[in-house]
């Protein structure tokens, strides 16, 4: 077991590495940087020096070297847009990206393993017809469309909306449900950490975007968790247990859902990744003041020392949840213990 | 005795509910696409952080509504000599800090603004030496007479010298030296508004200054004011319309008609100053990307006016620009040039220009690669788009490369200069036209002249004119001058200018406010009911 840590540790910093090497390789392409630093006015000779004294002449291999130096000891360097350090950027908008990457993760999971365990059992039913047709839009439409729609839906229409009168004996204001098309809402600072879990509109705020960034996932864990269910329902010891006359709640719950859940939690777990990276588009759409909304506007500005610390802190993400991933399987799957426990006994 | 208490207090109480509504609160929230990317004011010369600023601090002068310079921090001014300007400071300014505002803190704001780090070191170009007179006058000393030498210091902002010294923000951050600068996230100006809090692209909060020395004169209602950079399009106009914000710009071009047919909000819509134009490479021998190969089309004027003549600015601003857009004869926007109605556009005739291209070799067109930005200006890529089908029916073939503005200014601008026909857009920064014949119009020499003229234009009797604009201090005789040069340079038709595009400022119905064609957004003036 640490063996195969240590071996996993070895491989996360060499992929890291590559990661660092083929940004680093792209950012050539990007354009220049300090046009974007300067005002049309300053001169050909001022532009110069500035290339010269952020070290943008030296060869690339240099500027790598510099890179990685300073980013081992935690010195990502100083945005060029914004004349800041990049590390204390980075760790201010990382939670509101983790906060709704988080609630989007449960979201999609909490909506998405019942949707899938209904539409298993219902092959035919009406119902379950119809949330699979409704999935093939969360896998279909692209994340921006969605963002859009729940705007023009629940910001703009419900603001607008006139007030509903109930049999003429009180009025209903749709605006009371109105939510907010962009930001954060109230967030309170939790010793650095600043979190609108704590407030009532934001949390409302938080409503629109996680459902817009989980919609592709819970899509995925329904699909997931109805084959697997459609599959594990057809084993022998499904079979065996209704001939034992147990309950069908037992039988699904107990036996065929938990079976089901083993490749829902890699796959989850794969997810999350792909969750935090992927909110740069949601972010974008309603101005969530996150690292993904960052790092876009860093590539249009060619805000290098962002797009490169940012490009290794995902990678990083990525690589400690594959390694979390791969130790579950361990504990999950008896099978793989016993399999080394026989290679290291017999070796 | 008890009783008189209580009375008093129910007077006091009483008082204290009339008086309530006087001081309502009036939060003003709005939105842009980006956010300035520094408080620091001379770190960066760009229209939307100098603004957003210019609610914080302010310079010697001001401009007002219709950009005409107006008394700020300096009272009064004269030339006592021709290369001797006396400014009289303002008396009884006090900063955000309660520091008082005096002759020491525009020397130091001179020092700081030529500072290694300062982006905006032409605000002082050709000044040799400021001299401090007292304590409320100073006199500045150039090296050749200069009549709009403070033309562009309504942006050059005064920075308190006591307490820049005190937090160690002597000189502009500097990104090459590795640290953070306390006035890239502090302020402390003399202006209106002072910053309550701020996050970096996610909220900036002011609040009403009450020691503005204009206080008697304010426009403003506000007790508050919120800007949110929302860098969607889509979801700045939602927020507008669903009221979450009370002004947002820009308004993307195609949301104009939706925000005016709203019984809320309202499209406040002007030309802005920006000049979009088209220029042709006149400088290499051989073009970099043509079939044409030994020479150089554009170096015939008959090309030059056979491209002119094809392109159709009408139908640019009816399909393209859906209205927003003035065509421009000149190029500079006939707000800041006071003789620009002489000026009349050449007629689309694209019979003449075929039979231009005929005359001067090229019967059949040739090809010819274009360069275009696709997210610089109002629709740039569109235009781009339209010019090449207007081309067409010449028989010219283009070839268009669109590419973000980070690849395209680094491919097109000197010392690169990568580009055969091109699309770029000019404000002066000056407001006057000098700044135009220098930096695009006169021959590009090593000394900075001409450094944004791409094309390489060139013709003597225009760069002796534009040396003289510079010093003549007679209005009506520079004007002339001013005038024979942009006459020169369409005869030669060195350039194709293509409009002024709009610009385009949504609001809530309640909001009153005053548009600048400078596209800097003053919160003196609004007034929220």
């Amino acid at each position: 077991m640490v063996a195969f840590i240590i071996r996993r540790f070895i491989q996360s910093l060499f992929v890291m590495f590559v990661v660092a090497l083929v940004s680093f390789a792209m950012f050539q392409f990007i354009g220049d940087p300090v046009n974007q630093m300067v005002g049309i006015e300053t001169s050909l000779a001022e532009r110069a020096a500035l290339r010269e004294r952020l070290g943008l002449n030296d060869p690339i291999v240099v500027q790598f070297w510099h890179f990685i130096v300073n980013a081992v000891s935690g010195d990502f360097g100083i945005s060029y847009q914004h004349k800041r350090p990049v590390a204390d950027m980075l760790l201010e908008r990382l939670p509101a990206t983790l906060e709704l990457s988080a609630v989007s993760a449960l979201f999609s999971l909490l909506v998405g393993i019942p949707m899938g365990v209904y539409t298993g059992l219902n092959r035919d039913g009406f119902l379950a017809k119809v949330f699979l047709t409704v999935s093939l839009i969360g896998i279909s439409l692209p994340t921006f469309l969605i963002g859009i729609l729940l705007i023009f839906l629940f910001s703009v229409t419900l603001a607008n909306a006139p007030a509903i009168s109930v049999f003429g004996l009180f009025a209903i204001d749709p605006s009371v449900l109105q939510l907010p098309s962009f930001g954060r809402g109230t967030v309170v600072d939790l010793g650095g950490w600043r979190t609108g879990l704590l407030t009532a509109d934001g949390l409302k705020a938080l409503i629109m975007p996680s459902i817009t960034l989980g919609l592709f996932q819970l899509t995925l864990i329904m699909r997931l968790v109805r084959s697997e269910m459609l599959e594990v329902l057809r084993t022998d010891y499904i079979k065996f247990a209704r001939a034992r006359g147990l309950a069908n709640r037992a039988i699904n719950f107990g036996h065929a859902l938990k079976n089901t859940l083993v490749p829902v939690i890699t796959i989850t777990g794969l997810q999350i990744g792909s969750i935090i990276a992927f909110a740069i588009i949601t972010e974008t759409v309603f101005q969530w003041p996150g690292m993904g909304q960052m790092f876009l506007q860093a590539v249009q500005n060619v805000d290098i020392p962002i797009m490169a610390a940012y490009l290794m802190l995902i990678a990083f993400f990525f690589v400690v949840i594959n390694l979390i991933v791969d130790m579950l399987y361990y504990v999950v799957d008896p099978r793989l213990r016993v399999d080394t426990g026989k290679a290291t006994g017999h070796g | 005795m008890r009783k008189t208490l209580m009375a008093a207090a129910a007077v006091a109480v009483l008082a204290g509910a009339f008086a309530a509504p006087a001081a309502e609160a009036k939060t003003f929230r709005w939105a842009f696409q980006g956010d300035a990317q520094s408080l620091d004011p001379y770190s960066l010369n760009e229209t939307f952080t100098l603004g957003l600023l210019g609610n914080v601090y302010e310079g010697l002068i001001r401009r007002d509504e219709n950009l005409q310079i107006q008394p700020a921090l300096a009272e009064s001014w004269e030339i006592v000599e021709p290369t001797r300007w006396r400014f009289h400071l303002r008396k009884g300014v006090k900063f955000h800090n309660g520091n008082e505002f005096n002759a020491d803190d525009v020397l130091f704001s001179a020092d700081r603004v030529r500072a290694e780090g300062s982006d905006l070191k032409t605000r002082l170009a050709g000044v040799t030496e400021i001299v401090k007179v007292d304590d409320h006058t100073v006199d500045f000393v150039t090296d050749a007479p200069n009549p709009i030498l403070n033309a562009e210091w309504a942006t050059w902002y005064i920075m308190d010298k006591e307490w820049s010294e005190a937090n160690d923000a002597t000189a502009p951050t500097d990104v090459t030296a590795g640290k953070e600068n306390y006035a890239t996230r502090n302020t402390n100006g003399t202006g209106p508004f002072m910053v309550a809090s701020r996050e970096t692209d996610v909220k900036t909060v002011l609040k009403p200054y009450d020691g503005w020395w204009d206080a008697a004169n304010k426009k403003h209602n506000l007790t508050e004011v919120v800007m949110t950079p929302i860098s969607s399009d889509s979801t700045r106009v939602a927020a507008l319309l669903s009221g979450e914000i009370d002004m947002m710009y820009p308004v993307p071009v195609q949301d104009m008609k939706r925000l005016e047919g709203d019984p809320n909000t309202d499209v406040l819509a002007g030309p802005e100053l920006r000049t979009i134009f088209l220029g042709m490479d006149q400088e290499y021998d051989e073009l970099l990307y043509s079939n044409v190969k030994g020479k150089n089309p554009f170096k015939d004027v008959r090309v030059r006016e056979a491209f002119y003549r094809a392109v159709d600015v009408e139908a640019i601003k009816k399909k393209i620009m859906r209205g927003l857009s003035t065509p421009s004869a000149l190029m500079i926007s006939p707000f800041l040039f006071s003789r620009s109605d002489e000026f009349k556009r050449p007629e689309y005739d694209p019979e003449k220009s075929k039979k231009l291209l005929a005359e001067a070799g090229y019967p059949d067109g040739f090809e010819v690669g274009m360069d275009c930005p696709n997210n610089r200006y109002v629709n740039d890529e569109k235009i781009c788009q339209a010019v090449v089908a207007m081309l067409a029916k010449v028989g010219v073939k283009v070839d268009l490369l669109a590419q973000p503005k980070a690849q395209y200014f680094a491919k097109i601008l000197r010392p690169k200069r990568d580009t055969s026909f091109y699309l770029l857009g000019w404000t002066p920064g000056s407001f006057d036209s000098w700044n135009v014949l220098y930096n695009i119009i006169a021959t590009p020499a090593d000394d900075g002249r001409g450094k944004f003229n791409v094309g390489g234009y060139s013709n003597a009797k225009v760069d002796e004119l534009t040396a003289k604009v510079l010093s003549e201090t007679d209005a009506k005789k520079r004007d002339q001058m001013i005038f024979d040069a942009y006459k020169q340079l369409n005869d030669d038709w060195g350039y194709i200018p293509l409009h002024q595009q709009g610009l385009a400022w949504g609001k809530r119905a309640n909001i009153e406010l005053a548009q600048r064609a400078d596209n800097q957004f003053m919160l003196y003036y609004v007034k929220v009911n």
